[in-house]
């Protein structure tokens, strides 16, 4: 009784000062902020007081572990369902912004245009969807493999919903107008104080999960989601050390300037590719791909030196985003041959994870699953060597600026982290919810196709482009002048944002189409369907006919 | 590592931990890997050496191959301005009238016209130089301030009501609302379309364009480029050519800015633009118009009268 009436007071204080903000400041955008905030906490008042009755609070969202010998997995669940969501509404605004590109008329002011619209994409799918889907499998994956449930379940279900408010804020905030312009790190100041609460309290838990872990040694998911989440809190802070204008008011200035700036917000987002989109994703594929496939990891010492050198050598690589810039030529040099000696440490973990399936290759043919597994390494491979290679001037001076770059983030999100991220969602939906198998098996195999020649029309259309448009930029003619201006080389891309329009509808559909599956299999169906893997033979009838009957004549 | 258990489809050694049912395998590191990443250090080493790399106390180490970012764009560009320059002289020393003697050299201006016109002119006429309402079409014969390659050098160095530049050609279309009832506006935008066959005209409308507008547009709409007065008898229009749009312009007349590009581009390029313009096809021969910068100050005292 006495902590409800704890949990209300300090609720209320944080409606109180919500209801106070919306009042003071002058920022609309602030104010609408601080009413989402308000609106947390009078859901939050109901369902404290939903607590006080013994009854309803075990029928609460947020209801407790089951006890020390099942694992805890109801924020998994959410989870699993968040990154779905996610995932659909952030490839949605991407096909949006793709044909925006293609048919600037579809630019409405000013809440959807190509300004605002795109980072909600990017932040959609790398921080809402991709986020997710990390925060779940590493709160499955880290109690799996240390054989205890959550540390600190209660903080495990704040940095849940904590994440999902972020998500929110950080969306409305680009619609609104309120950014502050770094790339992949736009929310403004109060949002970012937000998210270093929400990651500190996920670090506690899973730090906490580690230290009671009932396993003598660490398995090395555990070493990369350790990385993937220290890191970037370390990342986040650092880049988004900022002076608001006012505590009442949106607006907020970098405490960097000039090259400075430019290149912690490179050290930045380089590094948000390398631990949450690689060292995290890595963690995922180094659990789900050996279970998936019922094989031993190929070569512990391979992950071992792999691990340490992505780790050490990852950090310094973000100045190749500044090449030919005011960025001094020491710093380009040393951000080069960081990434070209990256490419081996990267292709370390495509190595363990392919190599994992000798003994069950077969089951590429039979199971859709290890399919999709399979292509997210060969995608994985793929950017892993071309970042590298973009990374070396000569090869920039041309890709630079063009859409060589977005081909490249494309083959990584869409074929690595998507189809990685696909992969384990299926592997969790039928276990997470207790059901026998998936909805459909089938249906997987149709995500599989759609969104490998989605890839495939993305990847290949932007690689066109770029080249194109890079080649277009530097062409001088005989007299000694450029030859095209910047509009020429827009109209010679048309067809091909076009084309990748095309190719993310089709992997958006491919996205629409696990959502079904998944949803389908959470409602306990199951899809009437021939079942996946061989043709069946009929031995009986696999004879020649003999000629023991004379045809008979029609009547 | 107690036990030697051997994984039988690789004939490979198990580690011996095991976590959640996976386990890993005592695979050596594959040689080619090894190797691979070998030579991508080596490659690091060797580029540090040679390139500008290590931060010390003042300033980084040079390299020894002494290669900087700005060294080779400025190498690059002195190769390209030296590439240039024989032309760029050449053009210097011609009078622009003269320029149409020497076809080659009249090239290679349009050349380079054409590449300053793509950084600094589609902006506002566009990448086909054909402009936009309120931006005029360049590929047309129609020119409100005369289209030899005189004319437009000066349009393009003192650009049109561009007060920093005290050369800045000047005119204003007075407005003649209050001045005109609506009927009568109504009657003289006919009359101006009519000009071109667009409309009906009326004696009304004939009358009121011969008191207020032919003194500028002259008695039969020709214009008269040496102060600015567009024609208005060619049905090419600047800021749209619709009843509406003809009596708006009567009314409440908008008044174009063009830049002066004197000071910000050197003289050849302003000459060599100027010749991609004259190129464009509605570029005039050189007539008697070397009186243009005369008309600047008439022109002023008509438009304030």
């Amino acid at each position: 009784m006495e902590t409800v009436v704890k949990r209300l007071g300090v609720w209320a204080l944080v409606l109180l000062a919500s209801i106070a903000a919306i009042a003071l400041t002058p920022d609309a955008g602030f104010a609408i902020h601080m009413g989402i905030v308000a609106l947390v906490a009078v859901i939050l008042i109901v369902a404290t007081l939903g607590t006080y009755d013994p009854v309803a609070r075990a029928q609460s969202i947020f209801r407790m572990p089951p006890g020390p010998s099942r694992y805890d997995d109801d924020v998994i669940r959410w989870g699993v369902i968040a990154t779905m969501f996610w995932g659909v509404v952030g490839l949605l605004v991407g096909v949006f912004i793709a044909a925006q590109l293609a048919f600037p008329q579809l630019n409405f002011e000013p809440y959807l245009n190509f300004g605002r619209v795109r980072p909600l994409h990017t932040s959609a799918v790398i921080f809402a969807f991709g986020g997710n889907a990390l925060l779940a499998t590493s709160f499955y994956v880290v109690q799996r493999t240390c054989r205890t449930t959550l540390a600190l379940p209660g903080v495990a279900r704040f940095v849940f919903w904590g994440y999902q408010l972020f998500i929110v804020l950080a969306a409305t905030g680009y619609v609104l107008g309120i950014s502050q312009g770094r790339e992949y790190a736009e929310p403004e100041w109060y949002v970012d104080l937000w998210l270093t609460i929400v990651w500190l309290a996920y670090a506690a838990v899973f730090v906490g999960t580690i230290l009671q872990r009932r396993e003598p040694h660490i398995y090395v998911a555990n070493w990369f989601y350790l990385a993937f989440i220290l890191t970037i809190a370390m990342l986040h802070v650092v880049n988004n050390l900022a002076l608001p204008v006012s505590l009442l008011g949106t607006k907020s200035y970098s405490v960097f300037a000039g090259v400075q700036d430019a290149l912690t917000q490179w050290w930045y987002g380089h590094n948000a590719v390398g631990f949450f989109l690689t060292a995290g994703f890595l963690a995922m594929m180094y659990y789900f791909v050996p279970k998936q496939a019922g094989r031993p990891v190929y070569s512990y010492r391979l992950s071992i030196i792999h691990f340490w050198s992505l780790i050490f050598l990852y950090i310094w690589a973000g100045p190749h985003h500044l090449h030919y810039t005011a960025l001094p030529d020491w710093a380009q040099t040393l951000g080069m041959v960081f990434s070209v000696m990256l490419w081996m440490p990267s292709w370390g973990g495509m190595i363990n994870g392919l190599m994992t399936l000798n003994g069950a290759w077969d089951k590429v043919r039979t199971d859709p699953i290890i399919r999709m597994m399979v292509l997210a390494l060969a995608f994985y491979g793929m950017s892993t060597f071309e970042g590298p290679m973009l990374s070396i001037k000569a090869v920039n001076s041309l890709s630079h600026y063009t859409d060589w770059t977005i081909g490249h983030v494309h083959s990584g999100a869409l074929g690595w982290n998507g189809m990685i991220t696909f992969a384990c969602v299926y592997y969790l939906t039928p276990r997470l919810w207790n059901r026998e198998r998936l909805y459909s098996l089938r249906m997987i195999n149709w995500h599989f196709w759609l969104a490998t020649l989605g890839i495939v029309f993305y990847a290949a259309s932007m690689w066109v482009a770029g080249i194109t448009q890079g080649l277009m930029w530097r062409e001088y003619g005989a007299d000694g002048y450029l030859v095209n201006s910047f509009v020429d080389t827009v109209a010679a891309l048309h067809p091909m944002y076009v084309l990748r329009g095309v190719g993310g509808l089709m992997y958006l559909s491919g996205a629409i189409i696990m959502a079904w599956n998944t949803a389908m299999t959470i409602a306990g169906k199951e899809r009437a369907e021939a079942p996946m893997g061989d043709v069946s033979t009929d031995t009986s009838a696999d004879h020649p006919l003999l000629p023991t009957f004379a045809a008979e004549p029609a009547e | 590592m107690t036990n030697k258990r051997i994984d039988e489809p690789t004939g490979t050694e198990f580690v011996g931990h095991e976590w959640d049912g996976i386990e890993e395998l005592n695979t050596p590191l594959p040689r080619w890997w090894l190797y691979t990443f070998y030579a991508t250090i080596l490659f690091a080493l060797v580029y540090v050496v040679l390139y500008p790399a290590w931060p010390m106390l003042e300033g980084a180490t040079p390299g020894t191959l002494g290669w900087s970012s700005r060294g080779q764009l400025e190498q690059e560009m002195r190769a390209a301005d030296a590439a240039r320059a024989g032309v760029r002289a050449q053009i210097a020393a011609t009078d622009i009238e003269a320029l149409a003697g020497n076809p080659q050299l009249m090239q290679a201006a349009i050349a380079g016209g054409a590449a300053a016109f793509k950084v600094n002119c589609v902006q506002c006429h566009g990448a086909g130089a054909a402009g936009s309402p309120g931006y005029p079409n360049l590929n047309d014969d129609d020119w409100l301030w005369g289209g030899t390659l005189t004319d437009i050098q000066t349009t393009l160095a003192h650009g049109i009501r561009w007060e920093a530049s005290p050369e800045t050609r000047t005119n204003f279309m007075p407005a003649f609302e209050g001045v005109l009832q609506p009927a009568e506006a109504d009657a003289v935008a006919r009359h101006v379309l009519a000009l071109s066959g667009k409309a009906k005209d009326s004696p009304q409308g004939a009358q009121l364009f011969a008191d207020n507008c032919a003194a500028c547009h002259g008695p039969t709409g020709g214009g008269l480029p040496a102060m600015g007065a567009p024609a208005l008898n060619d049905a090419i229009w600047l800021y749209g050519g619709t009843q509406a749009d003809v009596k708006r312009q009567i009314l409440a007349p908008r008044h174009g800015v063009m830049p002066a590009w004197q000071g910000r581009l050197d003289p050849v390029t302003i000459k060599m633009l100027a010749a991609y313009v004259h190129s464009r096809g509605g570029g005039q021969d050189a007539a008697p118009s070397a009186a243009a910068p005369e008309a600047t100050p008439d022109a002023t005292k008509v438009a304030s009268n």
